[in-house]
């Protein structure tokens, strides 16, 4: 089992960065019956979203996010020793994002780069990463870039995933520090790698036909270079896993949901956090949301909602615990005192 | 496990549909608020009451109530 705990590392900073362009979800009529909209968006908790430009990639979103951090915190390029890039919207195949972002950052030719892929668990298991190279001697600042623009893989005729996805680039520097323990717990089980998934790649090569809309299950239009998910596969995955990873991490670390100060969810839907709030018997005070405001959107929305919901309250001793779940299947929790985080509100690209 | 409870739980779920129109041959798929967010209520509600792990297939299968309620009996025993 994958439990870690580190010692004396945390989060300085986060920022975040969404695209300027809002879509509404009440404007769906061409995708959902009318009648049904209004009950779909308060089910899934997701009015509006921030959707990309055609030539505006999840780096920009996370460079810009990036340079926030910078400026807010008055960090030397120079002074990161290790550049991590969280994403499956990758700005090419070769090479990496995580090198371009370092020559666009000015960071040193000495650091440390390289990508991470996973789906929306994505930000626990690079942070711990993070966590981890932040541990080493000779390493004494990570910063992590959690990125994606899911609008350039969703079909927007796929009326289970295109009202849910939105668009957001985020910052998160790590360094060495008097931040007491963090213990992730983070677990894996690949054999429902069918239930998100994108057909296409080297297992299915990419050819003209890949790009072929066609009609799938229950109407729903996507290519093979584009999403599908089981709705209801991914809701009995989450809603087995996540309370259960919660309660074992907080188990072992002796503490209870009373010990928290705030519990922050992957942003699935409404629907499925506020299942995790009952069952885990927390106070809906101590679990933001920003769903309503930017859908899901993959791995950043954790550092995304701490940037939208808990800018200027992380003042002093503050125990987060954070969990992530999604494709592979992949899911985490984290914990840890993010003591005196300098959190900048979110900015637009 | 008794299967008029657990018409009761099935019933509780939906808002605009008649609850003495529901028993336990109803082809829950014609009635007109089913949708497949109705769906993840299902399968919460299983989840809850239950403590039964219920996948998008076990509803995909199933055609009448009873037909969800006897997969939900074969797996908590």
């Amino acid at each position: 089992m994958a439990r870690i705990t580190y010692h004396g590392v945390g989060i300085k900073a986060i920022s975040s960065c969404v695209p300027q362009e809002i879509v509404y979800n009440k404007d769906l009529g061409y995708l959902i019956p009318q009648e049904e909209i209004e009950k779909t968006i308060n089910n899934i908790g997701i009015e509006q979203r921030r959707i990309a430009a055609p030539d505006v990639t999840a780096s920009d979103l996370s460079f810009k996010a990036a340079k926030q951090l910078f400026a807010d915190n008055s960090i030397e390029p120079e002074s990161i020793d290790v550049l991590l890039f969280m994403s499956q919207t990758a700005d090419y195949r070769i090479p990496a994002t995580s090198c371009l972002l370092q020559h666009r950052l000015g960071l040193s030719r000495d650091t440390l780069c390289f990508d991470i892929s996973l789906g929306c668990s994505g930000y626990l298991f690079a942070l711990s990463a993070a966590f981890a190279y932040a541990s080493m001697e000779g390493i004494n600042r990570v910063l992590l870039l959690d990125g994606e623009t899911f609008s350039k893989i969703v079909n927007r005729r796929d009326k289970v995933d295109w009202p849910l996805y939105g668009d957001a680039g985020t910052a998160t520097l790590i360094e060495k520090g008097d931040y007491g323990d963090a213990t992730f717990i983070l677990n894996t089980d690949g054999s429902g790698e069918d239930t998100l998934k994108i057909f296409a790649g080297m297992r299915n090569p990419v050819t003209a036909d890949s790009c072929v809309e066609r009609e799938r299950e229950d109407g729903n239009i996507r290519t093979d270079l584009e999403v599908f998910m089981d709705g209801m596969d991914v809701f009995n995955f989450a809603i087995s896993k996540v309370p259960k990873s919660v309660k074992q991490l907080l188990k072992e670390t002796e503490r209870t949901v009373e010990d928290l100060d705030f519990l922050v969810f992957h942003q699935a839907n409404r629907f499925m956090m506020d299942f995790f709030v009952k069952k885990l018997k927390i106070s809906p005070d101590k679990v933001p949301y920003c769903i309503h405001k930017y859908g899901n959107t993959s791995s950043a929305s954790v550092p995304l909602t701490i940037s939208s919901e808990l800018s200027g309250r992380l003042e002093g001793d503050n125990i987060v615990l954070m969990s992530g779940f999604g494709a592979g299947l992949s899911w985490g929790s984290a914990i840890m005192n993010m003591r005196d985080c300098s959190v900048s509100p979110v900015i637009e690209y | 496990m008794s299967i008029d409870q657990f018409i009761e739980n099935f019933t509780e779920l939906f808002d605009e549909t008649d609850p003495d129109t529901i028993n336990a041959t109803t082809q829950f798929k014609d009635l007109e608020e089913w949708s497949s967010l109705l769906a993840l209520s299902v399968i919460a509600m299983i989840d809850e009451e239950y403590d039964v792990e219920f996948r998008g297939e076990d509803i995909r299968s199933s055609n009448t109530v009873e037909d969800l309620f006897k997969i939900v009996q074969s797996r908590a025993e």
